[in-house]
C-alpha cells in the first residue's frame, strides 16, 4: 500500500524544518507535524547559534534577512562567588569572520523562519496537535498518530525536542536518567536597545555571551548565562538535575538570587521581565545518547540528545542544524533506493561520524563526568580565585606580604593534590 | 528529612507574563495519589515554573496550569511518583513569544 507521504517529520525546530528542506529540495513529498500553534511556540534556548552548519544548508544564508537578534563578538566567563566575581574577556576580529560567526537568537522569532525556509521549498506543514505515537509494523516505523488521524509514511525523522516522548517507541532508548540531562530556566528581560549596547560596550547590532561557574547555581553542578539580544537580555541557568533534587534552594529561587547577585544586577537594572521559560537540556554527552536509526526512523537534534556543553562553550542548535541536514539527505537517498530499513538509513550514522556532530562529542565524551565529579569547580574554586584577587586588589592599609608567600597559601587551602587532580582530569576531559 | 530554603520570588507573577491556553479539563500531568515526601521535594527543587509547592501548613501541592512543557520532573519522577506525562492537547499550553 502507498504511504500517505514518503517521509514525516515529527517538530520544527532546528532539525526538523532543515530535514524537511533537505528531503522536499530533493523532490520527496514531506509533512511536517508541529505540536505549536506556530513553529517555535514551544521552543526555548539559551540561545546562541553558531551558523556555520547554517551556512552549509544556505550557502548565500544572510544575517541581515534572518530573525536573528545579535552577532556576538564580546566572550566573557565568570568564575562567581558569593560575594565576588573574576571574569575573564575576549573580544577577537576574527569572531566577525562569516564562518565563525554566531548570533544570539529567540526561537519563537528565528524557528517560524527556519520553518518557512522548508515551506517554500516543497514541506507540507500541520501546526497545534502533537504526534503521541508512531505507528509500527512490526520493528519499522510506519507513521505517527496525531489526534484521530492517522498518517503514514516510508520514513519518519524524529526531531521532537529533548523531552521527546517518541524516541523510546522509535528506537528503545530509555527515557535519560537525571544525571543526563539539565533543566534550564531563563528570563527574557526587556531594555532599550542602546542601554544593552552600552552596558555591555558594543555597537547596536553586536551583543555578547557571558557564561558563569559557581554561585550562580549555589555552587551546585550548572551554571548561569547571559546573552544579549536587540532590546532585550536573555538571562538564565542550567542546572544538572541529579545535583539539583538535593539542593536547598529550588532552580527558581536560584535564578532569582543570580539575578540579584551585586555582579548581575547592574546588568539588567531597569529592566522588565517578559517571559520566563524552561526547557531541558541533554547534558550526558556522546554515552547518553540513543541509537540514531531504526527500522523507519532517524533521530536528530536533542531527541537524540546531541548537545554540548564544554564549560566555555554550549552547543545545540548548530548540532541540530547539522543532523537535520545528513538525516533529510540520507532518508532522501534511502527513499531514492527503495529501501528504508535500519541498514538502507545507515548512511545517516556515517555522515555523522565523519562530520563535528559526533567526532566533537566524542572528542569531549569524558567532560559530562568530568563536571559531575568536580565539585570544587563550582564552589572552592570560585572562593579561590576571589582570595587570590583579594591578595593583588585590597588595599587596607596592613603591611602586605610578599604575593610569592600569599598565593600559595590560598592553594593550600583546596588542596595542592586536589588541585592538580582536578587540573588533570580537566585537561584530559577536554 | 531534606529541606527547602526560604522563598523569595513570587514565580506565579512571572508566570502571568506568559501566553497559555490553559486546558482546565484535562490535567496533562498527573501525580500518583499519596506522592511521597521525598520525591515531592525534588520536584520543588526542580520545576522551573514552581508548580510543586509546600504550603504553609505543609501539603503538597501541584497546579499543571503554568507548565513550561520542559519534562523536567518527568525526568526526576518519572519512575515514582509521576503517573503520567503526555503534552498538552491540540492547540494547548504555552505559547512562548521569544523563546
Amino acid at each position: 500500500m502507498m504511504s500517505d507521504f514518503e517521509a514525516i517529520v515529527v517538530g520544527s525546530g532546528c532539525a526538523g524544518p532543515i530535514a524537511a528542506y533537505e528531503l522536499a529540495k530533493a523532490g520527496k513529498s514531506v509533512l511536517v507535524v508541529e505540536r505549536g500553534n506556530f513553529c517555535g511556540a514551544k521552543n526555548m534556548s539559551g540561545g546562541r547559534l553558531y551558523t556555520h552548519s547554517l551556512r552549509k544548508v544556505f550557502p548565500d544564508f544572510n544575517a541581515a534577512e534572518a530573525p536573528v537578534e545579535r552577532r556576538v563578538v564580546r566572550e566573557r566567563i565568570s568564575m562567581l562567588a558569593p560575594d565576588a566575581n573574576f571574569t575573564a574577556e575576549f573580544t577577537d576580529e576574527i569572531l566577525r569572520d562569516p564562518a565563525n560567526e554566531s548570533y544570539s537568537v529567540l526561537r519563537a522569532r528565528f524557528d517560524p523562519w527556519l520553518a518557512s525556509k522548508a515551506e517554500d521549498a516543497g514541506a507540507e506543514y500541520i501546526n497545534g496537535i502533537a504526534v503521541e505515537a508512531l505507528l509500527k509494523s512490526g520493528d519499522k516505523v510506519t507513521g505517527v498518530r496525531a489526534g484521530d488521524d492517522e498518517i503514514t509514511a516510508d520514513v519518519v525523522l524524529l526531531c521532537d525536542g529533548a523531552n521527546s516522548l517518541l524516541a523510546g517507541q522509535a528506537v528503545g532508548a530509555p527515557r535519560p536518567t537525571p544525571s543526563q540531562m539539565a533543566v534550564g530556566v531563563k528570563q527574557v528581560i526587556e531594555l532599550p536597545t542602546s542601554v544593552i549596547s552600552d552596558r555591555l560596550m558594543t555597537s547596536d547590532d553586536e551583543g555578547a555571551a557571558w557564561l558563569f561557574v559557581g554561585d550562580a547555581t549555589k555552587g551546585h553542578v550548572g551554571g548561569g548565562f547571559v546573552y544579549t539580544n536587540k532590546d532585550t537580555i536573555s538571562l538564565g541557568l542550567v542546572a544538572t538535575i541529579s545535583d539539583l533534587m538535593a539542593s536547598e534552594t529550588p532552580v527558581y529561587q536560584m535564578l532569582e538570587d543570580f539575578k540579584n547577585h551585586p555582579a548581575v544586577a547592574p546588568l539588567i537594572r531597569g529592566g522588565r521581565v517578559v517571559e520566563h521559560s524552561g526547557h531541558l537540556v541533554a547534558e550526558g554527552g556522546y554515552d547518553a545518547m540513543p541509537p540514531l536509526v531504526g527500522d523507519g526512523v532517524l533521530l536528530a537534534g536533542e531527541s537524540a540528545l546531541m548537545c554540548i556543553n564544554a564549560g566555555y562553550t554550549v552547543r545545540g542548535m548548530d548540532l541540530a542544524i547539522a543532523a537535520g541536514m545528513y538525516a533529510g539527505q540520507a532518508a532522501a537517498a534511502a527513499l531514492t533506493a527503495g529501501d528504508t530499513s535500519a541498514a538502507g538509513l545507515a548512511g545517516y550514522r556515517s555522515a555523522l561520524e565523519n562530520s563535528f556532530v559526533l567526532k566533537d562529542m566524542q572528542t569531549l565524551r569524558r567532560f559530562p563526568h568530568f563536571m559531575e565529579h568536580t565539585t570544587r569547580l563550582f564552589t572552592q574554586y570560585p572562593a579561590m580565585v576571589r582570595d587570590v584577587f583579594r591578595k593583588l586588589f585590597v588595599v587596607d592599609g596592613t603591611p602586605v606580604r610578599p604575593i610569592r608567600k600569599t598565593l600559595p597559601q590560598v592553594a593550600k587551602e583546596v588542596g595542592y593534590l586536589n588541585l592538580a587532580k582536578d587540573v588533570w582530569a580537566g585537561v584530559k576531559a577536554l | 528529612m531534606s529541606t527547602v530554603n526560604t522563598i523569595t520570588v513570587n514565580v506565579d507573577e512571572y508566570l502571568g507574563l506568559n501566553k497559555y491556553e490553559v486546558d482546565e479539563a484535562n490535567p496533562h500531568i498527573e501525580l500518583a495519589s499519596n506522592p511521597d515526601r521525598e520525591e515531592f521535594l525534588k520536584l520543588v527543587r526542580v520545576c522551573p515554573a514552581a508548580l510543586y509547592k509546600i504550603d504553609a501548613e505543609g501539603h503538597q501541592t501541584f497546579d499543571y496550569a503554568g507548565c513550561l512543557e520542559c519534562g523536567t520532573c518527568r525526568i526526576t519522577a518519572g519512575s515514582t511518583i509521576i503517573a503520567r506525562w503526555t503534552n498538552p492537547g491540540p492547540t494547548m499550553g504555552v505559547e512562548y513569544r521569544y523563546g
